[in-house]
């Protein structure tokens, strides 16, 4: 067969040009193929404020990313963030008192949920209990908040103060 | 005196408006008139050589760059806040959304752009397009339409191979260079970057630049005074006015998608 090079220099053109998009969505976009296979287990963490925690925000076990936060919603009864955890099945022995709090990475970074395992509850049999897919968890910690930190401080300054006083 | 320069100013305002109308006319005959597969598609890639793989070159070379340019300067500020670990949202953020289709479409419009303007130029100029006419051979069809729609398919790709090669030039730079940990990196761009917000809104500007900068180098081309010096001003301004309805297209553009 004989084989026209302007063609097959455009076909190169074509698929170099589509590749790029393709590692674009893979690579930098973090897309994933196999997404919903379940190689994740579900976990939904009631908080009381997760500052400025985003959908796809990273869940880190002492530093290293097992997970993602997938959904962020209000629960309308008790009106507080309930966010869904992604976390991947090979960390699924994680106790069911395992905490969840909002931190920040860096001075400026951005904000994750960290992990603390803790395996203080067992069963009958004295086997540590995991959280399953689909469990809502309570232990969480929210968010600081400068502002609510800042307020807390100048109470307590100010207290002091006036404690001070009295005693004089 | 008075009279001259306000008869003056009418007698532009009447070219402009003029000029405008042609240059819709051209397009819409480009686009909508009925294509020929087989007497077109090889001249649509052809085209597709000439604008497309020929400008591969350019904009992987300054993508490369314009990526571990700023990969360099993000690192260099953002050490200073200890948030290193923003560098892959810096430089992934910046280029999908703005430097990688404006300056992909810049460099089209300098190195495809002109090219296809003096091409048409010059077949005016030498009577080609006439006496295509005259054989009854439509040449906004034969000749503008195969390069519109080059142009239309090849900038929004290159566009991605330019972001492609900027990003994991930064990633060469910050990573291999300078000591960033690579998981930071790519979780943090991962993070930040969204497929519909960034990527797809960078592909839709990418779009409307491929059409902006082709229909104003064919037209251009195809509008030039049939002369050498016709030829070198049509060109000129191909360039000149492609590159600043680029830059102001953008502005309107993120004002519309990113608020």
């Amino acid at each position: 067969m004989k084989v026209n090079w302007l063609e097959f220099i455009v076909g190169c053109f074509l698929v170099a040009g589509i590749t790029a998009a393709v590692v674009l969505a893979l690579k930098v976009a973090g897309l994933t193929l196999d997404a919903g296979s379940g190689e994740f287990y579900t976990v939904y963490g009631r908080f009381s404020n997760i500052g400025s925690l985003k959908v796809r925000s990273p869940v880190k076990l002492g530093g290293v990313v097992i997970g993602s936060v997938s959904d962020i919603k209000i629960d309308p009864k008790t009106l507080q963030p309930v966010v869904t955890i992604k976390i991947d099945r090979r960390y699924s022995e994680l106790g069911s008192d395992t905490t969840f709090s909002v931190l920040t990475s860096g001075l400026l970074g951005e904000q994750y949920l960290g992990v603390k395992p803790d395996f203080a509850s067992m069963d009958d049999d004295g086997n540590p209990v995991y959280l399953k897919d689909g469990d809502t968890t309570n232990f969480t910690e929210s968010a600081i908040v400068l502002e609510e930190l800042l307020g807390k401080f100048l109470y307590s300054v100010s207290s002091a103060k006036t404690d001070n006083g009295s005693s004089n | 005196m008075l009279v001259e320069s306000i008869s003056n100013l009418g007698h532009r305002g009447i070219c402009f408006l003029t000029a405008l109308g042609r240059a819709l006319l051209v397009l819409i005959h480009a686009l909508f008139g009925k294509p020929q597969f087989r007497k077109h598609f090889p001249l649509f890639v052809e085209q597709l050589y000439v604008v497309g793989v020929q400008s591969v070159m350019i904009i992987i070379v300054s993508g490369l760059f314009i990526g571990m340019v700023l990969g360099l300067q993000g690192y260099n500020v953002l050490v200073q806040f200890k948030a290193e670990a923003s560098l892959g949202p810096l430089v992934s953020l910046s280029i999908l959304r703005e430097l990688g289709p404006v300056v992909a479409a810049l460099l089209f419009a300098g190195r495809a752009g002109s090219a296809l303007t003096a091409e048409i130029g010059l077949m005016k100029a030498t009577e080609q397009l006439s006496s295509m006419e005259m054989m009854a051979v439509d040449p906004l069809r034969r000749v503008i339409s195969p390069r519109f729609w080059a142009g239309f398919v090849s900038l929004p790709l290159l566009t991605f191979m330019f972001s492609v090669i900027g990003i994991y030039g930064g990633k060469m730079v910050g990573v291999d260079w300078l000591g960033i940990d690579e998981g930071t990196f790519w979780t943090g761009t991962q993070a930040s970057v969204d497929l519909y917000e960034d990527i797809a809104q960078g592909w839709i500007k990418s779009v409307i630049f491929a059409i902006v900068v082709c229909w104003v180098a064919l037209f251009n081309g195809y509008n030039c005074l049939p002369t050498a010096a016709g030829i070198s001003k049509a060109t000129t301004q191909t360039v000149v006015h492609s590159s600043l309805i680029v830059l102001g297209l953008d502005f309107v553009l993120t004002a519309l998608m990113f608020n």
